[in-house]
């Protein structure tokens, strides 16, 4: 079975929609058949269907991301509470050590994202790692300060996304490689990811699982969640009838 | 002495701009050198065998054993001078015949 390629970062500026469409269309020449834009939360839902059928048209499966930043954990719940029902993708940028422990416990939260280059601000620890494992959260790397960072700074990058991606690797953490880009220029091949994420230290079957088999497994996850016929995990409706 | 193995790299340059040989070339050579560090560099075996401004194509060389360094150099390059470039490997093969075959399919 063929390969499905999926890039759940992509950033375009959504009030531009011939911007939105040359980075739908890019991404599918490039190779992904799945892609994820970062929604703002008040979105309406006649937008994301305009923008999926702009994503139908160049043969790509659009999924519906929202970036939760939240100042405080119980910022968070409650972000959680009122969003989880309306994106496919729910990414946590952890800017505290409270809130990225709460984000890698609760089960409603996909992505933990870790901006922050100064090292002492990076929360994905063993501790961290534990939680997130015993959740759903996969542990998401941004391949865009890689290619824009130089010098020192790089370095630093580099070094802490090889200790994070080897704690990841350790406790069973789902790693997801996205470009979070909001530029054509920056985009790459699935494959270019991945070559990428063996600057730091990741084997390449690992990072082609980060840039595929890893990220479908999120949407698909949800996807099948937020369908009507989804009862509970393991439970879905098959059929609707009359009792026997 | 052991046979050298080699790969050749079909290159598509996405930019807008045009560059000659020569600033591709060095553009290349310093995304190795930037990662890698002149030891690194010095194992790769870089050569550009074809290059094609007007339809924005290249055809390197590379060692077997430095394929995946220069695929993650090539990656990431992100400007020739001053310009935006993304370049993009459409082919790798370990004949140029069999590259061209390829790639003209």
């Amino acid at each position: 079975m063929k390969r499905i390629y999926a890039d759940l970062h992509l950033y375009p500026n959504l009030k531009d929609s011939k911007h939105v469409s040359q980075i739908i269309s890019k991404a599918s020449k490039l190779g992904y058949r799945l892609i994820a834009i970062t929604f703002p939360s008040n979105l309406t839902e006649e937008e994301i269907r305009r923008l999926r059928n702009i994503s139908k048209e160049a043969k790509i499966d659009l999924a519906s991301r929202v970036d939760l930043k939240p100042k405080t954990p119980e910022e968070l719940i409650y972000n959680l509470r009122k969003l989880r029902r309306r994106f496919e993708i729910i990414a946590v940028i952890c800017e505290s050590k409270n809130v990225a422990r709460q984000a890698a416990k609760d089960r409603r939260v996909d992505l933990l994202n870790f901006p922050s280059l100064d090292f002492r601000r990076r929360f994905f620890d063993k501790a961290e790692a534990e939680l997130a494992s015993n959740g759903l959260a996969s542990l998401e790397i941004a391949i865009k300060p890689l290619l824009t960072l130089e010098g020192p700074a790089r370095i630093r990058l580099l070094s802490n996304l090889r200790r994070e991606a080897a704690i990841a690797k350790d406790f069973h953490v789902p790693i997801v490689i996205s470009s979070g880009v909001s530029d054509e220029t920056l985009m790459r091949k699935p494959k270019e990811l991945a070559a990428l994420a063996s600057l730091f230290d990741l084997d390449e079957a690992s990072a082609i699982e980060a840039v595929s088999k890893n990220s479908v497994a999120i949407v698909k996850r949800n996807r099948d969640k937020l369908s009507s016929r989804f009862v509970a995990p393991g439970i879905r409706l098959i059929r609707r009838g009359k009792d026997c | 002495m052991k046979k050298v193995r080699r790969r050749y790299l079909a290159l598509e340059i996405d930019s807008g701009e045009l560059f000659d040989s020569r600033e591709f070339l060095d553009a290349v050579w310093s995304a190795v050198l930037k990662l890698y560090g002149e030891y690194g560099a010095s194992r790769v075996g870089l050569a550009l065998i074809d290059y094609d401004m007007e339809k924005r194509f290249a055809v390197i060389r590379t060692v077997h054993t430095a394929v995946d360094m220069v695929r993650t150099a090539l990656a990431s390059m992100t400007r020739i001078g001053n310009k935006p470039v993304a370049i993009h490997i459409l082919r790798v093969s370990g004949t140029i015949r069999s590259l061209y075959t390829k790639t003209k399919k």
